[in-house]
């Protein structure tokens, strides 16, 4: 929000489309997204499930090639990596203890066998769970397991966190927790997270913009900052004012294509 | 009652060793054809003071487990191969269906031919018999890893075949691999009397010696140390198992 503005963009996309063919049907998935993401902000995407929002991601780490448009990565030389992910479900690999877990990503580094351990401790102990590195996936509760995916991500040092609806398999008190737990992460770690979820209200209470995308093929329906200084208080009402906008918008724009689509 | 399991194996155990020994003793059963339980420690012990048990033993120990270990190693690249990349499946699709049905016993004309009555036929014959069974098991389990497991890997950056297989194709496919090699270890036996039928030297050739001879004591006694010998093997087997798939619940 503050000084971020000014520094040019460490994520541009443009016109990005995304096609696919399947027995003879053409199913476009995006279709001209705009967006450009600053250093150290903080950006949600929402939209309801089937729009695109994981396709996005996919294409921002390399997992799928897209169709028209262009991404530009500008990744802080500093960093390792310019991207590391964490999926909705953690995906721990289950023969491997956690701090192995965490390890992972920097086995594709140079980093010598001594420097990956104390990396991988000491993503673990930014996420909390420093007591539990010994323990097997299959011990751990579904919010330690997501906090051992985010470690796992943190570990690689990347510029540019990407997050694909990390907290929607989670209960309740356990999400708003992990929430918390990650606008923590990121006041200390200075990264630039692209977040995205289907809860708008938890779009608007970690971000510092939310972008809506909505229709088939997605697009962007909304684009909103949200104004609001940290500490955030959950259920504020400068936070639910713009939750409201935002809803209001996607189902606006939802209305005017149908109508389009009479016609 | 906690020992009542235990109990009634042994219990189902002694049952089967009374009605084995009632048989020939009250000559509802002729000894020459069934011999009872109690001769079985004298033909044991005139076997082993020979020193033929010994041998035999010694003999048949290194055919299996060579042929094992042939035939699994085998069995389980060309299983992984083909199980990571389609093209090695289609190559190799008409030949696995040529060659799949044919029993290994089928094999021991050419395995006589080839390495003439040696252990190395029986070595043949025995990793025949391993090898498709590993090879599918190999392939199958390959096949079933969890695709998110295999993007996630990509998502690190490690999306070369080498790199794949280390860091999620063969962790994630070991526990089915495992269930081949278990099965295998079992097969490899049976191969292995199989294999000595045709006169290679080892427990299968002493047994057959002996029943030409009608000495069904000393058949027996092989009989039972197959069985013993198998027990310990896949005891030993399922331990480092269970060791091997500590993350398992």
């Amino acid at each position: 929000m503050e000084a971020v503005s000014e520094a040019p963009p460490v994520i541009s996309i443009k016109g990005l489309g995304l096609a696919f063919e399947q027995d003879g049907v053409r199913t476009e998935v995006l279709r001209g997204l705009d967006l450009d993401v600053k250093p150290g902000e903080f950006v949600a995407i929402v939209g309801s499930s089937g729009v695109g929002k994981s396709t996005l991601l996919r294409v921002l780490m390399d997992l799928a090639k897209p169709t028209t448009g262009s991404v530009e990565l500008r990744p802080d030389a500093a960093a390792e990596r310019a991207l590391a992910l964490v999926f909705q479900d953690a995906r721990l690999l289950p023969w491997r203890r956690v701090l192995s877990n965490v390890r992972l990503g920097l086995e594709k580094t140079r980093a010598t066998r001594v420097q990956r351990r104390e990396r991988a401790l000491k993503a673990l102990t930014l996420v909390g769970l420093r007591d539990l590195a010994d323990r097997w996936p299959y011990q751990l509760s579904g919010g330690q397991r997501q906090r051992v995916a985010l470690a796992r991500a943190l570990a690689v040092e990347p510029a540019i966190l990407l997050m694909d609806e990390p907290f929607s398999a989670l209960d309740v008190a356990t999400r708003e927790n992990l929430q918390d737990e990650l606008i923590r992460i990121r006041a200390e770690t200075g990264k630039t997270i692209l977040f995205v979820t289907h809860d708008i209200d938890e779009a608007v209470y970690l971000a510092d913009r939310v972008v809506a995308l909505g229709g088939k093929p997605g697009e962007v329906r909304a684009v909103r900052s949200v104004d609001v200084a940290r500490p955030r208080k959950r259920g504020a009402w400068a936070l639910i004012e713009i939750s409201q906008a935002v809803k209001a918008e996607i189902a606006a724009e939802a209305a005017a294509a149908r109508e389009d689509w009479v016609i | 009652m906690r020992n009542k399991p235990v109990l009634l194996s042994a219990l189902g155990l002694l049952a089967f060793l009374a009605i084995w020994e009632a048989a020939p003793r009250f000559a509802l059963v002729p000894n020459s054809l069934l011999p009872a339980p109690s001769d079985l420690p004298q033909a044991f012990l005139r076997e082993f003071r020979s020193g033929i048990w010994l041998e035999m033993v010694r003999l048949s120990l290194s055919h299996y487990l060579v042929g094992f270990a042939w035939g699994s190693g085998l069995g389980a690249i060309l299983g992984v191969l083909t199980g990571m990349y389609f093209d090695i499946e289609h190559l190799l699709a008409w030949v696995v269906r040529l060659l799949r049905p044919i029993p290994n016993l089928a094999w021991a004309p050419f395995a006589i031919i080839w390495f003439g009555v040696d252990e190395a036929a029986a070595v043949f014959i025995i990793s025949i018999g391993v090898f498709w069974i590993v090879f599918f098991a190999a392939q199958a389990a390959i096949r079933g890893v969890d695709r998110d497991l295999i993007e996630l890997v990509d998502a690190f950056g490690f999306r070369s075949g080498p790199e794949r297989l280390v860091k999620v194709l063969l962790p994630a496919a070991t526990p089915g691999i495992l269930v081949g090699l278990r099965t295998a270890l079992g097969q490899a036996w049976m191969a292995v009397v199989a294999a000595e039928l045709s006169g290679v030297s080892g427990l299968g050739s002493r047994m057959m010696q002996a029943s030409s001879l009608l000495a069904t004591d000393i058949v027996v006694v092989y009989m039972l140390t197959m069985a013993v010998l198998y027990g310990v093997m896949d005891a030993l087997f399922v331990f480092s198992q269970e060791r091997l798939l500590k993350w398992k619940p």
